[in-house]
């Protein structure tokens, strides 16, 4: 493995020797103005909303937060949303691996722009490819007249929500995975072969423990961003409610309603799932740094 | 096995990797292919274990056609230069591994596999390691070891991609001597990768010189030495001084100056040629003597020992061609020669190659040197 990842935390080590020379530290005033800027930053803009979310939610007790999450529709979009996850995870660990292997161990033409291509959803608007899809699977569409043919229902219901999320957080595990498999290169694989090592027993033994906590750290962000996608979401799901709505969905929905205590709730729960997301990813995080062989 | 190479050819985008090399390997032979970095020498071992495929030609494993049979049937055990060791698995793990992934009807059971295991990492040293990880070991540990793992599968054929490339130089020579003894107490063919030629001097029973996909020479470590077939042969296997002129009547002429008659059946007058000779293959006479020799300045002068190695820099039209020679230091002290000193140089031994005209010759300098002058068909371009 690399350098930086052999050296737990290098950069705190390095920090807090350049804090305590006297040669190397930074006049107090420099000191104050990054500290004040970068956690008055933090505060405003990240912490104090954070905080909104949970007091708006328990402002009026507990009774009528426990009301809120309870209600059916929530409760559906709960269902939803995490079934939408099931589908959209392992879809895309599927995906991740075959390009990220096709892209480290093969060379063939047009790499470059596969590579590039994958970060398309990164640099292409939600709602654009919400309404990509609209234009191939809705009822006017390329698609449309067949799947009515052949009772078919993609738009406006579960695979049309999967695949508008699938599409928007493709390349969380690929990204991840492309970067570690390409740093590893092809020998250990190599090696396997000529030991006389099939395809799959390669596969199995060599590269995926070599990539196992960068696959869990891509699969830990694309969790997180596939139960809070809203835009590409919004626009194939229809808004049925009770039936087409995701998490998101549903707190747009009950915010527009002034339902400001169930909207909010139903925020806290999100907020909550995405808390715990970050803490495993720290724990995934540290695992990582610190170089784990076994 | 014996292997046998017929016509490979193998082109990467526009870059030839190798011209139409035929070779053979036979039984139980140490083998080096040497050569610069860029010249096949990889590729062609990659050839040979199936990790790469060749354009065209064939690969005959014990006169069995392998060009089609897949990596896991040819029986090669491969060492990798930055060894490929499987970080997450011990040492232990690392050498079982191929005997592991042995079809279930050929593999043997956990004590045998326990009991091979510790008997391969005896013979690299380094049972005591059994439990430890890859990246805890030193890179000469790391080496052995994936030596161990490649020999674990009783392999038909070893070969090794510049194995001792990523070591120190201390560490390298104690390992190569350790591969030579291994290869005599085992007696399995081996062909071995390396850019240096002490190392291949040192190890092979027999030296593959190869320069721009194609094979230069072929001989024991003795004759690559002492009859180089070619100038890039005698510039890449020690120091080599390099005189470019022109066959003038029966006299080979550089400048003024005749170097002695062309015995040379491959030259005929008008022809030009490079002569090499090595360091100490050189003579000094007086820059006042009567007998022919080519007249040079002394730049630098060391003395170690009962021998004297001198920079000389030409003079006239040879001005800015440098000659490093090696002579005792009594001949020296008899012309008593002092840096700025004149003073001809001879050649006692003298090869001689024909070459293309002088101002296609690249600049040569045998203390740096940086491109060999090329002869007809011969390409130039070495990698100091």
């Amino acid at each position: 493995m690399s350098a930086v990842i052999d050296t737990p935390r290098p950069g705190q080590d390095r920090a807090r020797f350049l804090q305590t020379n006297t040669a190397t530290r930074e006049p107090w005033l420099v000191r104050l103005v990054l500290l004040v800027l970068g956690v008055g930053f933090f505060a405003i803009f990240l912490l104090l909303p954070l905080i909104t979310v949970f007091v708006e939610a328990l402002r009026k007790g507990l009774d009528t937060y426990g009301w809120a999450i309870h209600d059916s529709d929530v409760l559906s979009s709960i269902g939803l949303t995490f079934l939408t996850v099931l589908f959209v995870v392992p879809l895309n660990v599927l995906f991740g691996l075959a390009a990220g292997w096709a892209i480290a161990k093969f060379e063939f033409r047009g790499k470059q722009i596969l590579i590039t291509l994958i970060d398309l959803p990164f640099s292409v608007s939600p709602v654009i490819a919400g309404l990509s899809y609209m234009l191939v699977f809705g009822a006017r569409g390329w698609l449309g007249p067949w799947l009515i043919d052949h009772d078919l229902k993609v738009m406006f219901a579960v695979p049309g929500i999967v695949m508008a999320t699938t599409f928007v957080t493709f390349p969380f595990v690929a990204r991840e995975l492309i970067s570690l498999m390409q740093s590893q290169g092809r020998e250990e694989e190599e090696a396997a072969v000529v030991l006389g090592a099939s395809g799959l027993a390669t596969f199995v033994r060599v590269t995926l423990p070599n990539i196992r906590w960068g696959l869990i750290y891509g699969v830990i962000l694309c969790n997180a961003r596939a139960m809070g996608e809203f835009g590409a979401v919004s626009v194939v799901s229809g808004h049925i409610r009770g039936e087409t709505n995701t998490l998101p969905l549903e707190v747009e929905i009950l915010y527009n309603e002034y339902n400001f205590a169930g909207a909010f709730a139903v925020a806290s729960f999100l907020c909550v799932l995405a808390l715990v997301t970050l803490l495993v990813k720290w724990w995934v995080e540290r695992r990582v740094h610190s170089g784990d062989a076994s | 096995m014996s292997i046998r190479i017929s016509s490979i050819h193998k082109q990467f985008g526009t870059f030839t990797a190798l011209d139409s090399v035929t070779l053979d390997f036979p039984r139980g032979e140490l083998v080096a292919l040497l050569g610069p970095s860029g010249c096949g020498k990889t590729t062609l071992l990659r050839i040979i274990a199936g990790l790469e495929t060749a354009d065209s030609g064939e690969v005959f494993l014990d006169g069995r056609e392998a060009s089609n049979s897949s990596v896991r049937e040819r029986q090669v055990g491969f060492v990798f230069q930055h060894y490929a060791l499987f970080r997450h698995m011990t040492v232990f793990e690392n050498v079982a591994f191929g005997l592991r992934m042995k079809p279930r009807a050929e593999r043997p059971s956990d004590s045998d596999i326990r009991r091979r295991v510790h008997e391969l990492l005896d013979l690299v040293q380094l049972d005591w390691l059994a439990e430890r990880y890859p990246a805890q070991l030193s890179g000469g540990q790391r080496q052995r070891i994936a030596l161990a793992r490649a020999l674990a599968v009783e392999p038909q054929v070893l070969l090794l991609d510049e194995p001792f490339g990523a070591l120190d130089a201390k560490v390298r020579k104690e390992l190569r001597r350790w591969l030579r003894r291994l290869h005599d107490d085992l007696h399995i063919s081996s062909i071995f990768v390396t850019h240096d030629q002490e190392e291949a001097l040192e190890v092979a029973d027999r030296i593959v010189v190869m320069n721009h996909g194609k094979v230069e020479q072929q001989g024991t470590p003795e004759e690559v030495y002492s009859h180089p077939a070619s100038p890039f042969v005698y510039h890449f296997l020690g120091s080599v001084n390099f005189f470019h002129g022109r066959v003038e009547g029966n006299a080979l002429q550089v400048g003024d100056t005749d170097l002695g008659p062309n015995d040379s059946e491959e030259l005929n007058a008008g022809d030009h040629f490079v002569a090499c000779s090595r360091p100490h293959e050189l003579e000094l006479v007086p820059a006042d003597s009567a007998s022919a020799g080519l007249l040079v300045k002394v730049s630098r002068l060391f003395r170690f020992g009962a021998l004297a190695r001198l920079e000389l820099d030409g003079q006239g039209e040879q001005a800015g061609q440098i000659y490093e020679a090696e002579v005792p230091l009594t001949s020296v002290d008899a012309l008593a020669l002092q840096e700025g000193s004149l003073v001809r140089i001879r050649a006692g031994a003298l090869r001689v190659f024909p070459a293309a005209a002088p101002d296609e010759v690249l600049a040569t300098n045998p203390v740096a040197p940086v491109s060999v002058a090329p002869g007809p068909g011969l390409a130039s371009a070495v990698n100091a």
